[in-house]
């Protein structure tokens, strides 16, 4: 059977309308749920399994209209957009032609000025799917970004108003990333510290990989609902495991064998890099799974350390990059234990509140609102207490 | 005559956030202003931080220049530090970021700019079977069916809907389209095709540097290890899908980018003569590969033309590099009039701008957030256009073959690439020459791995603690939008004062002490013959905004106080 999402899905018409219209028979369509339900059951573990979930997918996509979206661009490198410009499993044609109508984008639309706003005025009167990039800076009365003549606080509470869904994309959007790091000269805060009333999905990393953003888009298309999230609202299929978990040099680790400079004999045999400051046992994040770029590679297998950019905070609190993770001193089978001890408590740390659907989103949305961001202990980093700026330093 | 004030924000297709303001007199612009409209304070961020991670944060100024603000970071250091880095390394840094500026070039060209260009709708109506014919008498590119072109028609169509999402808007009709329907489907055709090229191409990225955006880098070298005998390292295998990645470059550009930008110019020659600004043009090399110390590099040194003199080429002195902040929202005690030196400048953000939502900044002297950098006093452009005059002005006989049987074509002068044209086609002109370079540097890296000579990092100077306890640094790169520095400071191991000097401070400044515009605001006001004939829909302002590839992240100011004067040579 054809894959019903291929093929012109027109804004305003159900899915079951353009799968008519496609050619697609009911029957076809079930089988095509099933085999999706089968696939995110067996990697979410899923109450009820694939067969409940294949009916609630059935239910929600046969109603489903392809969605507008608006895609903010805030205080940010363009980073995150140009990473999802290389997704692969969802590539960005059909995203934008078939699966989605991106109404507004500020690197992508055609218009500018005067009909670029009109474009998102009437997207954002619509219910849709709201997409951030950049974080928003609230110093200077607003004024260190401006799109429009307003202030991106301002833009992001309009654009939120009707949205159906908000999702974070990237670290500046999480919590502010580089530009939030000390000493923050612009106010730089994350879109769930603006947006307090309703679920933020963040989709982490400087940036994220590319197929963690179209998934958890194409996730809410298909179930309706975002994926279930971790205790720092990122979705499971994505950060539900470390880098070091999965990561191709986990062997040597084990084994304690160890790169002890950049390029050594070591380095050439493809052995671990944690002495040279790798972070992948800190760092939850798919790219030892998904990988970067069509599956093609991801720092580590390409000999540089994971600089843990997915951890909130990580630039100030993964710094210096080069620095040895702390509690990992013990070579050969120590290091296995006292490795599996840490990741243990990370697990706890970053999980702790996970349950299905809105509900983890719910907790999630609580972890934050306790504690601000910024004092937010990194368990896994050993922290009781978050260290001073200079503590944080020293080799 | 009393003029008409028009603001355009947000200019869309472009990096960054960037607000253009206009007076016009009856279809003419006579007056410009240029407000960068976003400030990050970066540099202030890197000060106190081990310089070795320097790059990881200055890389993140852009990311779409992704990769040169780190390359730029990690010379400044190495520079600082008296650092060699072995060949392999620079080979790969070369050919890391001529991908990347390879990828950057057709992505504005399509993705940034072609739509100011080629009108969708238009696009929609033409004859698939003789758009297939049109292309075929440009390119042996042998993606041009009438069935793939009607593929294309029909999924555009499809995805219309309710809606056209990111086509919606558009300036569609508007008679300054001036393409038959049959160029506009193969140009169209060729965006989506370009979307699918350069997620391929930029794998090379993810083989040498991890990942793209933002690779990785490392100060001595490339962390990358050469080991031809495993699985892990940079092997056979990944050395034959570089291979395959770099003649999949080189086939686009040849084949599908540099005739399209041909082919579309031929129909605007008016261009040729509109938009041109600054006539003193600054590089620091010929393009991303010849930057000093690149062993492949250095074919065309850093210079400036000055003041319209085409055929000369000046030395570069970094000393006559000077910052003014009278236009923008920084404060200094020297006061607004006094320019700074990277060494010296200091920058204190203080907005004295109106509060958000406001209707207007150019009724006030500060309107931006980008500094006016001068260089003796001249504002300076810089990018594609840049480097292509230096390399013509300096006998650069590549270059020279190539662009002559350009302009011919176009039936333009030398001056033309000081036009909105002219920086369009300069980059694609550069494309060419650079896609041919990544030949010869993967051809030079695969000779030495045959030699046994493997090293990507060199050791020696790892260690803070085997640094001066003082040194200064500075790197230059050119970035795919042009000329990039990178200025450090470090005193007991860590970074004590950074600055960067990069493309869009030198291209969209705003006015200096002396009421001299910076290069967009000359482009579009210079002369007060730049074309505007309806401002509910400034495509003519888009097409001369977008030949500067506006990247304005970049436009982030702050440096720490202190500092005397320091002699600074550019090989």
């Amino acid at each position: 059977m054809k894959d019903p999402m291929e093929g012109g899905w027109s804004r305003g018409e159900t899915f079951a309308e353009f799968l008519t219209r496609r050619g697609v028979s009911r029957r076809e369509f079930l089988t095509f749920c099933g085999r999706m339900a089968a696939c995110f059951a067996a990697a979410a573990a899923l109450p009820g399994g694939a067969p409940a979930l294949a009916e609630e997918m059935a239910q929600k996509l046969s109603g489903a209209r392809r969605p507008g979206v608006i895609y903010l661009q805030l205080q940010e490198c363009t980073g995150c957009l140009e990473s999802l410009l290389r997704s692969g499993s969802s590539p960005i044609d059909r995203l934008i032609l078939e699966q989605v109508s991106l109404d507004y984008n500020e690197l992508l639309m055609a218009p500018s000025g005067d009909a670029a706003e009109e474009v998102l005025r009437e997207a954002a009167a619509r219910p849709h799917l709201l997409l951030v990039n950049g974080s928003v800076p609230l110093g200077a009365g607003g004024a260190y970004c401006t799109i429009g003549g307003d202030s991106a606080e301002n833009l992001l509470r309009r654009a939120a108003r009707k949205a159906d869904a908000i999702m974070a994309v990237g670290a500046c959007a999480e919590y502010g990333c580089v530009q939030a790091a000390s000493p923050n000269l612009t106010g730089a805060v994350g879109v769930a510290d603006i947006i307090t009333d309703r679920p933020v999905i963040n989709i982490s990393g400087c940036p994220p990989i590319a197929e963690t953003i179209t998934a958890t888009l194409t996730y809410y298309l298909a179930y309706g609902h975002p994926p279930p999230l971790d205790g720092q609202g990122r979705p499971l299929f994505a950060y539900g495991q470390r880098i070091h978990d999965k990561c191709p040099r986990r062997a040597s680790f084990d084994a304690g064998q160890f790169a002890e400079r950049f390029d050594d004999e070591n380095a050439r045999r493809g052995y671990c890099l944690y002495r040279l400051g790798c972070k992948g046992p800190a760092t939850f994040a798919p790219c030892a799974t998904v990988e970067w770029n069509l599956g093609q590679s991801f720092p580590i297998k390409a000999g540089h350390p994971c600089l843990g950019c997915t951890e909130r905070h990580f630039y100030d609190r993964m710094t210096p990059f080069y620095r040895r993770l702390p509690g990992f001193v013990v070579p050969g089978l120590g290091v296995e234990a006292t490795a599996n001890t840490i990741g243990v408590a990370a697990v706890a740390a970053s999980v702790g509140g996970v349950a299905v659907h809105s509900a983890a989103t719910v907790i999630a949305r609580k972890r934050t609102k306790k504690a601000k961001p910024e004092t937010l202990p990194l368990a896994v980093l050993g922290d009781a207490e978050p260290p001073s700026r200079d503590e944080n330093q020293k080799t | 005559m009393a003029g008409e004030r028009i603001v355009i924000d947000p200019i869309t297709r472009i990096e960054g956030h960037l607000r253009i303001e206009l007076e016009t007199d009856g279809g003419r612009i006579g007056n410009a202003w240029a407000c960068a409209t976003q400030f990050r304070g970066i540099e202030r961020v890197l000060q106190g931080r081990d310089p070795r991670d320097a790059w990881a944060f200055a890389q993140r100024i852009c990311g779409v220049c992704t990769g040169v603000h780190a390359i730029a970071s990690i010379r400044a250091v190495e520079d600082a530090i008296k650092c060699k880095i072995p060949p392999c390394a620079e080979l790969i840094r070369s050919l890391v970021s001529g991908m990347a500026t390879l990828q950057d070039h057709v992505m504005h060209f399509y993705h940034l700019h072609a739509l100011d260009w080629v009108d969708v709708m238009s696009a929609l109506k033409a004859d698939p079977a003789a758009t297939s014919r049109l292309a075929a008498s440009l390119s042996p590119w042998p993606n041009n069916s009438a069935t793939w072109y009607r593929e294309v028609q029909k999924r555009v169509a499809d995805s219309a809907g309710g809606g056209l999402g990111i086509f919606a808007g558009g300036y569609w009709g508007h008679p300054a389209y001036r393409l038959p329907p049959e160029a506009n489907l193969m140009a169209l055709a060729h965006y989506l095709e370009a979307l699918s090229w350069q997620r391929e191409i930029i794998r090379l990225h993810t083989i040498l540097a991890g990942k793209n955006p933002h690779p990785n880098y490392l100060v001595g070298g490339m962390a990358c290890s050469i080991n031809l005998d495993n699985q892990i390292a940079i092997n056979r295998v990944r050395l034959d899908e570089m291979a395959g990645m770099i003649d999949q470059a080189r086939r686009f550009v040849q084949e599908v980018y540099y005739p399209d930008v041909l082919a579309i110019a031929s129909f605007y020659p008016e261009y040729a003569a509109i938009g041109a600004s600054s006539t003193t043009l600054l590089a620091t090399g010929e393009s991303a590969y010849s930057c000093p110390g690149a062993p492949a590099g250095g074919a065309v040194p850093a210079g400036l033309i000055m003041d319209g003199d085409y055929r000369t080429a000046h030395p570069f002195d970094a000393r006559k590099v000077a910052e003014f902040i009278s236009s923008a929202w920084y404060s200094q005690p020297e006061g607004d009039r006094q320019g700074l030196h990277p060494w010296q400048g200091r920058t204190e953000p203080n907005y004295t701008g109106p509060k958000p939502p406001f209707k207007e900044l150019s009724d006030q002297p500060k309107y931006t957030w980008c500094k006016a950098p001068r260089y003796e006093g001249r504002a300076v452009q810089v990018g594609p256009n840049a480097r292509i005059l230096l390399a013509l002005a300096q006998g650069h006989a590549e270059t020279a073959q190539l662009a002559r049987e350009g302009l011919a074509k176009l039936n333009a002068g030398v001056e033309a690439m000081n036009s909105t044209l002219g920086r369009t086609y300069c980059r694609a002109l550069e494309s060419v020459l650079l896609a041919r370079r990544m030949d010869q540097w993967f051809a030079q890296l695969n000779e030495r791995i045959r030699s046994g000579d493997i090293a990507t990092f060199n050791p020696e100077l790892w260690e803070p603690s085997s640094w001066p306890r003082q040194a200064q640094g500075v790197g230059f790169m050119e970035a795919a939008r042009g000329t990039l520095s990178h200025w450090v400071e470090i005193e007991n191991g860590r970074v004590s004062r950074y600055q960067a000097v990069v493309p869009s401070t030198w291209n969209s400044s705003g006015r200096d002490p002396g009421g001299q515009m910076g290069p967009f605001e000359q482009a579009l006001a210079g002369g007060g013959t730049h074309p505007l004939s309806d401002p509910k829909r400034p495509i003519e302002v888009l097409r001369t905004i977008h030949s500067f590839d506006p990247c304005e992240s970049c436009a982030v100011h702050l440096l720490v106080p202190g500092g005397g004067g320091v002699e600074v040579k550019v090989q």
